[in-house]
């Protein structure tokens, strides 16, 4: 009987504590970085167009397209990758298919210029980056669709990279929602 | 590429900085010393006033083990009930439903011990109500009840001639209050101000560049995830876990969250060097486990970043030849790595990648990760794990040179022996009998539907989900469907019986070896430090935990490496 009031005051104890009190407590010093606490959220005319980090899904021509997603960008149901294992001919089969895409819509490229981020599918389904290289090969495409210079367009994707933080920690990348809307823009101006 | 494994190198060393003092401090706590942390002790005066707990009554290894049981039911039927119906929580924005009755109880079980497999997917399997006041409430005290149970046996090997291993109550709360609750405050702020978001809001409309209005899920998710890596938890917010942008908004998140796995495991070794005084034995055992770490970890990386040749044979742009399936450009296949094998060294079961698109042979190493179970391990049970080694392998080496095996002054008998040889073998039991039924059922209904992958990867993925349950950790192969009947009540068995069991045991060797007469050290004791030791550890460890899997291991991904 002794033990049974321990563990029950003990229980609910800690449940206020640590399922109620503490997140309460992160949420409440969230209220002092409003964005951050609501994801970094990209805004226009009130309505949000978009998060910072969370990949969006580009199919038209004129848009810098991102990379292959199981969940096809779908930042509301299961996120997650295809999980098609290494040897699965399906793997093989949904690779070659990307690509075969993906010089059809570029056709002044080679497949020696499609990096393997773009053939392969995310971890989350929402990946926002993508390397340099997978931003440039798409350039001649746009710059035919848009009418506009390619090299004006190879430059805007230069200054769009992130580097590693101090050179170490990272990867070279893109942001593809964020170089989208410096595309549009450049264009506008 | 090279930049990105001096970025690991950087990101393990840092990690070893900061368990250092976190060790010397949580060995601190367990002793009941002053800390800078005194001004939560009249909460936890109060909570035990309310509890009526005296947190100074010296307890048994019995006693202790008994509230220890008794604490996680009322925790599991907590999770259970609340579960099932969920449809009526508050804090409910996405109008979540109630949970499927084999779910709840896999979910249950997998909260409780630590595990956190997950078969359902938090965008539409979990309330708000229930990521909160279930898993991150259960993410505490689990993490706790594992740390404390540790703490027991601290106590246990230094005591003489004492039935008294300490308070268990005591232990676990302060393990929450002292430890888990600073630490994991910090690391949820910093994943805050880097875009993890803390938001009851509910899912929120986006109007995309391309004119389309979609719902995209958000939620209290930096709280979760703090707790979630600091405690070995790994049960994550969203479905894709760590690699979801809200989980995991860039590199530097992905440290910290890499860090927190592993500062309290290998800050309870140092915890042992210091409360025991015995550091060289403190350095021997971090040696042997950082050598199977690094060399996990070398080889991984190795072979996620030599990439498919399948798919680098098709001709692509050949400067980045990693294999990018189920990985995320701004971590890189080398922090990928580097996270899996963290993640399966630590039992925590957070992913940042998809496992499952692994090559065969880093996929296996993974798998074996779990199967040792013991390298760091979960906050706690790791170094339990680890113990029961330890035992053995001073048995072995006693019975080799012909001395009566002592470890730290105190006789290992055949009693001590034995139940470290029960815990020891029933990991392989569960996994190897797991899998084998598992696959009987698979050839004799060929249309479960239970896999994404067919051939040897399809077994794999049925030997990666038992070796996660039995080991705690919580990852999936997520090819496998595993959200059926079958899988959630055996896993949920599985999880509860490789939880508790290998709590208990050494818990009970260390209440035994406390009630032993000391003998001084002499010429004729047999060291239990230094790099011979060390060596028959490993050995230990190898040929137990490795061996036992080799079969299993050369049907799944040692098979299917051969097809490429």
């Amino acid at each position: 009987m002794k033990t049974l009031k321990n563990i029950l005051g003990l229980h609910f104890s800690t449940v206020i504590l640590f399922g109620l009190c503490y997140p309460l407590f992160i949420w409440g010093i969230g209220l002092l970085f409003p964005s951050e606490a609501n994801g970094l959220p990209l805004m226009k005319d009130g309505n949000i167009i978009g998060f910072e980090n969370e990949g969006q899904k580009f199919t038209d021509p004129k848009y810098f397209w991102g990379r292959p997603s199981a969940s096809d960008y779908d930042a509301n149901a299961n996120s997650g990758g295809t999980n098609l294992g290494p040897t699965n001919p399906a793997l093989l089969d949904a690779v070659k298919s990307r690509l075969d895409t993906l010089l059809k819509y570029n056709p002044k490229v080679n497949k020696s210029d499609i990096p393997i981020e773009m053939i392969t599918s995310s971890g989350s389904g929402l990946d926002p980056h993508v390397s340099p290289q997978g931003a440039y090969f798409q350039v001649p495409r746009i710059a035919g669709v848009r009418h506009l210079d390619e090299n004006a367009l190879r430059k805007l994707i230069t200054a769009n990279i992130e580097k590693p933080l101090f050179g170490l920690f990272g990867t070279e990348r893109v942001n593809v929602l964020k170089l989208n809307l410096a595309l549009d823009k450049y264009d506008h101006k | 590429m090279n930049n990105e494994i001096i970025g690991v190198i950087i990101t393990f060393l840092l990690t070893v900085l900061i368990a250092i003092p976190l060790g010397k401090y949580m060995s601190k706590i367990f002793k009941d010393e002053k800390v800078f942390t005194d001004f939560f002790a009249p909460i936890e005066r109060f909570i035990f006033r309310i509890s009526r707990i005296n947190p100074d009554e010296p307890m048994d290894w019995k006693q202790n083990m008994k509230a220890m049981v008794l604490l996680n039911l009322v925790f599991f039927f907590w999770a259970l009930i609340l579960l099932l119906i969920q449809q009526w929580h508050f804090w409910n924005p996405a109008h979540i439903g109630n949970m499927e009755p084999t779910l709840a109880f896999n979910t249950a079980a997998s909260f409780v011990s630590n595990t956190n497999l997950q078969h359902y997917s938090g965008e539409t399997g979990a309330s708000y109500f229930s990521q909160l006041l279930i898993m991150v409430f259960l993410q505490y005290v689990s993490a706790a009840t594992g740390i404390a149970a540790l703490a027991l046996l601290f106590k246990g090997l230094v005591q003489k001639q004492t039935s008294n291993l300490g308070n268990f109550y005591n232990l676990f709360l302060k393990t929450c209050t002292r430890i888990l609750l600073p630490v994991s405050t910090v690391i949820a702020i910093l994943l805050l101000l880097n875009g993890c978001p803390v938001t009851f809001n509910g899912p929120q409309d986006v109007h995309t560049l391309e004119g389309k209005i979609i719902k995209a899920a958000t939620g209290p998710v930096a709280p979760m995830i703090a707790i979630k890596q600091l405690g070995t938890n790994g049960g994550g917010f969203f479905g894709a876990n760590s690699a979801h942008p809200f989980e995991s908004p860039n590199y530097i998140t992905n440290m910290i969250e890499v860090i927190s796995e592993l500062i309290i495991a290998i800050g309870l070794v140092f915890a042992f060097g210091y409360y025991s005084g015995k550091k060289k034995l403190a350095y021997t055992i971090f040696g042997a486990m950082a050598f199977v770490f690094i060399t996990f970890v070398s080889l991984n990386i190795k072979w996620e970043t030599g990439g498919n040749p399948v798919i680098n044979k098709l001709g692509i742009y050949q400067s980045n030849t990693s294999n990018m399936e189920g990985k995320e450009v701004r971590f890189g296949a080398p922090a990928s790595s580097y996270f899996s094998i963290v993640t399966t060294s630590t039992s925590c079961g957070a992913v940042n990648s998809a496992h499952d698109s692994f090559m065969p042979l880093s996929g296996g190493l993974i798998i074996t990760d779990m199967m040792i179970n013991a390298i760091f391990g979960g906050v706690g049970v790791g170094f339990l794990n680890f113990f029961v080694f330890l035992i053995i392998a001073v048995f072995i080496s006693g019975l080799m040179v012909g001395r009566t095996p002592e470890f730290l002054g105190k006789k290992i008998e055949a009693r001590e022996v034995k139940i470290a040889i029960l815990v020891a073998l029933l990991h392989p039991l569960l996994i190897l009998a797991g899998t084998g039924i598992s696959s009987f059922l698979a050839a004799h209904n060929p249309d479960t539907g239970w896999f994404t992958n067919p051939g040897y990867h399809g077994f794999s993925e049925m030997l990666y989900e038992f070796s996660s349950a039995s080991a705690n950790n919580g990852s999936e192969f997520a090819g496998l469907s595993a959200n059926v009947p079958f899988w959630n009540i055996f896993d949920g068995l599985i999880m509860l019986f490789s939880r508790f069991l290998p709590i208990i045991g050494p818990v009970a060797i260390a209440g035994f070896i406390a009630q032993k007469k000391y003998i001084p050290e002499s010429a004729g004791t047999l060291k239990t430090e230094g790099m011979t030791f060390g060596i028959v550890l490993l050995g230990v460890v190898i040929i137990i935990a490795a061996l036992s899997f080799f079969p299993a291991l050369a049907l799944g991904p040692i098979a299917e490496h051969f097809l490429l």
